[in-house]
């Protein structure tokens, strides 16, 4: 039922709709429900149609948050070996 | 691929659940309940329960969709699909859910009913235009996140003034069965006579927060005096929400964070929203599968739509069915019981003979072990020592 990945917008169709592209396969997705979808996008689709916009500062700093969280896990462990 | 490897980042996940290793109060045992069958998944899928410590654990939680549908509603689909000249839509995971009788909608359409499996509720608009004599019913289910799309069909049915559309609603709402999950007793000592589990704080669901925002959990983590952090899907969000749920009760907090900001806002989406509300009504009582009647749990169509209602247009009455006895699907969506506790789980009932929901959708907690999870218990065999 649910892609739960952020999807590439590669062009703006007709009747509130677009087409994105994941590993080589392109879907026509509905974009009804979200305003000013542009090309570049990334969108999360569920049953064909995207229910928001993945924001491009939050994700990197969602990953600094991450990173942050994993300073003193990494200190603890030096000694590991994968 | 982008946004999705780098959270995905194995030396991270190790690291950060160290950081919850060294944060997590030796002796204080934790345990969080993840409500998504996405979470679900994901938690068999990166292992994370293996690198969490011992005293924090995950209790899988109700929020399948395919899994919480009654059987008697299930029937009332197969019973539709039958008629002569209805063509039934549904999602593909429906297809092998178990009804009564040993019966599914699979079983059904070699029985020569007319069901069609769709990606989307545009597919089954498509249908009703192109076969104008076929009675074309929509087969909607699931959380906040599907019901915008069959709002969208609706209207759009509506607009397009199509008389051979209807849906047949099974839209439920995620914090009524939150709340059903908690309003049982505490017990840690949880059992099948006791009921209750014992449930520290909440990893909130993903893709229903895109569409209702972080607000309507507020109240029950208030009320319960819970955490609720809201979680993308990826093993980096999964370990990151799950610190931040241990740093809450650490400090005897119990807020809702966002950890999914990248995705979800405070408000969620209002065009949804306006779709949702424009189009559907709480329905007074709906059964769920495993948590039983719920009050206002559920949606139904408007009077103004009630010409496009397959209830109605069908006089459907459900009928309440038992599941299956021996099948333990709804203590296992209510996080009593431990999928591979359930007598029948990897004997008769697996991915390709499941006798429950919980085995059909991927999203169950019994599928999702049994994929990934099954042989994490098994005790190393013993090398034979070396004949003399």
């Amino acid at each position: 039922m649910c892609l739960a990945i952020p999807i590439r917008v590669e062009a703006l169709l007709a009747d509130d709709m677009a087409r994105v592209t994941l590993s080589g396969i392109s879907k026509t997705v509905s974009i009804a429900l979200l305003e000013d979808v542009q090309v570049g996008d990334y969108l999360l689709i569920h049953a064909g149609y995207a229910l928001t916009r993945l924001d491009p500062d939050e994700a990197e700093r969602t990953l600094d948050l991450m990173r942050e969280a994993a300073v003193p896990g990494l200190a603890e462990m030096q000694d590991w070996r994968p | 691929m982008k946004y999705i490897d780098e959270y995905r980042d194995g030396t991270l996940a190790r690291a950060i659940a160290t950081t919850i290793a060294s944060e997590a109060v030796p002796g204080r045992h934790y345990q969080f309940m993840e409500f998504c069958g996405g979470h679900t998944h994901a938690v068999s899928r990166y292992g994370i329960e293996d690198l969490l410590p011992s005293n924090v654990r995950m209790v899988h939680g109700p929020g399948c969709p395919v899994c919480v549908l009654p059987v008697g509603r299930i029937d009332d689909a197969i019973a539709l699909a039958l008629r002569p000249g209805v063509t039934l839509c549904t999602y593909a995971d429906l297809m092998r859910v178990p009804a009564s009788g040993g019966g599914s909608l699979l079983k059904a359409r070699s029985a020569g009913a007319d069901i069609r499996m769709v990606y989307s509720t545009m597919d089954a608009i498509r249908i009703a235009e192109d076969e104008p004599g076929r009675d074309v019913v929509f087969f909607a289910i699931g959380f906040e996140t599907t019901t915008p799309a069959t709002a969208i069909a609706i209207r759009l049915a509506r607009r397009k003034m199509l008389r051979n559309f209807s849906v047949f609603c099974n839209h439920v709402l995620t914090p009524p069965a939150i709340r059903a999950v908690l309003d049982v007793p505490d017990d840690d000592n949880a059992d099948e006579h006791t009921g209750g589990v014992r449930i520290d704080g909440f990893v909130g669901p993903a893709h229903v927060s895109t569409v209702i925002g972080t607000t309507p959990y507020v109240a029950l983590a208030k009320h319960f005096r819970k955490p609720v952090v809201v979680a993308g899907f990826e093993p980096l969000d999964m370990m990151q929400a799950i610190l931040m749920l241990v740093r809450q009760i650490n400090d005897g907090r119990h807020d809702v964070e966002n950890q999914y900001i990248r995705m979800v806002s405070e408000a969620g989406n209002l065009i949804a929203q306006r779709a949702i509300a424009e189009v559907f009504e709480l329905r007074a009582s709906f059964e769920w599968r495993g948590l039983g009647e719920l009050p206002d749990s559920a949606l139904q169509l408007r009077e103004a739509y009630a010409d496009l209602d397959a209830e109605r247009r069908f006089s459907i009455t459900t009928v309440s069915t038992a599941d299956n006895p021996a099948c333990e699907c709804g203590d296992v969506l209510r996080g009593r019981t431990k999928p591979a506790e359930c007598k029948l789980f990897g004997t008769v009932c697996s991915p390709e003979t499941p006798m429950g929901s919980c085995m059909v959708s991927p999203e169950g907690a019994c599928a999702a072990h049994w994929a990934y999870g099954r042989f994490r218990n098994r005790v190393a065999r013993q090398p034979v020592p070396a004949a003399t």
